[in-house]
């Protein structure tokens, strides 16, 4: 009797740990997709940086250094490795572009070439897709990062190999938000 | 809230801080629900079901009644019947309508999508354009803040603006816009529109209200059938054939029943559709976390009073806003409740807004 109760006991710890590995498993694997879709979409955004540069530099020949600024930090994004390093130089990057798309207001010529407007709106659309990218890859990370540290996952999670994840956090460019009164009365 | 004539987003007080102007007094507060998107997303298998089932009892009960009382005696055209002889014909139009209604139904749920595409002339986005690829460029980093692959973008040729998602699963969705909506539109409420319709495909409100809308189709198709088959139109079916008491009943019942069909179909596919756009448009704002955006479209769609020409009574329950512009969905109240399909737009704007000053 106390033998087979063992065993009962014996399985019913395995069936768990089997679950609990499985769905570290799964998780780290959304994690890593997550991390994919951020790369593809900075690489976009290296991609199209050349282009937008190459179209405004005749009517901005006034704004060199700025110009110069945007393509030194895009060589160091490009070159970086891991998430860590990324977030730094992608930071740096996104505020030459705002600066960049700044000193694209003073210049009305720019405004009426379709082919500046157009390459406007894929790097505003290629912001944005590393913005909700970074989102939903914080949000997996926490989840997975989460299901680690609880008990009782916390007591076999290192030992079968797994690890937190790092996240992926970009200096915030100043957005234009909504006037808001925080005066409380 | 914010004031009505200087745009301040501020506490509630009498007076607004900044221009002194008054602010109007805010509807008593509503609680919502608490819902979350797994409870919603089984919710909506649920009543997916519930709704097939209840249309096929619909036309079950159609079908058995035409059988009882128009064909019951008539010459039959059945020969082989066992009940032939006495005068009870093989049920075909109970036959007929189970059939009819399951293979609306199959193809409600597996080719829905494609009818309500096609009924209200929805064509594929060729992103050429400079507002072509911006609406592209939206539903993918939507689709990329949700993590569900990209559905496919429609455009509906109608200068009334409104949106629209469909679909039976994240893998098989759809989204439409229309011109309208593209031409009034700024980016960030474009955003905030195309985040709401992200929203109902993920929660899988399109799957229920893609079949709905195909089903309601079909009671209403049916519904003009009979009509038009009845007894009424054809007296000399049944004069002189005695009806007994009871069979008047179920006679009487019947009539009412054909009667009441369309209006029944209209009731449910609203119950099933109100509740989620407030859900839509908070997980719409969770998505793009900047609710303003979908504040200020909705506040243009509100605006913007037309009908939409090109949205049929079924898909109704599917858009944005109201394709029909009743001015009923302005109101409150039980029986503006009943019937509206969607929340009122100052309600959903109100409740928006509140999420922007908490998130702020």
């Amino acid at each position: 009797m106390a033998f087979w109760t063992i065993v009962g006991i014996a399985l019913l710890i395995l069936v768990w740990v089997i679950v609990t590995y499985n769905g570290l498993i799964g998780l780290r694997n959304q994690v890593q997709n997550a991390w994919q879709q951020i790369d593809v979409q900075l690489k976009r955004r290296h991609d199209l940086i050349p282009n937008l540069v190459n179209a405004v530099k005749g009517a901005m020949q006034f704004e060199r250094d700025t110009l110069e600024r945007v393509i030194a930090a895009r060589g160091r994004a490009a070159s970086a490795r891991g998430p860590q390093e990324a977030a730094v130089a992608e930071g740096e990057l996104s505020g030459a572009l705002a600066r960049l798309f700044a000193l694209m207001e003073n210049y009305p010529d720019l405004k009426s070439s379709q082919n500046v407007l157009q390459l406007q709106e894929e790097l505003t659309s290629t912001e944005n897709r590393i913005g909700f990218a970074r989102q939903f890859y914080n949000d997996l990370v926490a989840r997975y990062n989460i299901k680690q540290q609880v008990f009782p996952t916390n007591l076999m999670a290192a030992g079968l190999g797994f690890a937190p994840a790092t996240y992926f956090h970009i200096e915030e460019a100043e957005k234009a938000a909504p006037r808001v009164d925080l005066s409380l009365n | 809230m914010r004031c009505p004539s200087c745009g301040l987003v501020q506490f509630e007080g009498p007076r607004c801080k900044q221009c002194g102007a008054e602010t109007p007094a805010s509807p008593p507060e509503r609680s919502l629900p608490p819902v979350n998107l797994y409870d919603q997303q089984a919710t909506n298998r649920r009543k997916t079901g519930i709704v097939i089932a209840l249309f096929l009892l619909l036309v079950l009960l159609l079908g058995v009644g035409f059988d009882r009382l128009i064909l019951v005696g008539a010459p039959s055209f059945w020969p082989a019947g066992p009940g032939a002889s006495r005068g009870v014909a093989f049920p075909v139009a109970t036959v007929i309508a189970l059939g009819v209604g399951s293979l609306s139904a199959w193809l409600g749920y597996r080719h829905g999508d494609r009818f309500v595409l096609a009924s209200c002339r929805a064509v594929p986005l060729a992103p050429t354009d400079l507002q072509g690829r911006q609406l592209d460029n939206v539903v993918e980093e939507m689709s990329i803040a949700s993590g569900l692959p990209k559905p496919k973008v429609y455009v509906v040729q109608d200068s009334d603006p409104n949106a629209f998602a469909t679909g039976r699963d994240p893998v098989h969705a759809s989204i439409a816009v229309t011109q309208g909506l593209l031409a009034i539109m700024n980016r960030d409420e474009l955003q905030g529109v195309i985040a709401h319709e992200i929203s109902h495909i993920r929660n899988y409100d399109t799957r229920v209200m893609t079949v709905t809308a195909s089903l309601l189709g079909a009671v209403l198709l049916l519904h003009d059938w009979s009509a038009r088959t009845g007894p009424w139109r054809d007296r000399d079916s049944h004069d002189g054939r005695g009806h007994g008491a009871g069979q008047l009943l179920v006679f009487i019942l019947w009539v009412v029943l054909i009667a009441l069909a369309p209006l029944l179909g209209q009731l449910i596919a609203m119950s099933v559709s109100r509740n989620r756009e407030y859900l839509a448009d908070a997980s719409g704002a969770e998505l793009t976390r900047n609710p303003m955006g979908l504040a200020g479209a909705l506040r243009k769609l509100q605006a913007a009073t037309a009908p939409t020409h090109s949205v049929s009574r079924g898909t109704a329950p599917l858009c944005i806003c109201d394709p029909l512009g009743r001015a009923v969905d302005e109101r409150r109240g039980l029986w503006a409740d009943l019937l509206a399909t969607h929340p009122p737009m100052s309600e959903r704007i109100r409740i928006l807004e509140a999420m922007a000053y908490a998130g702020s």
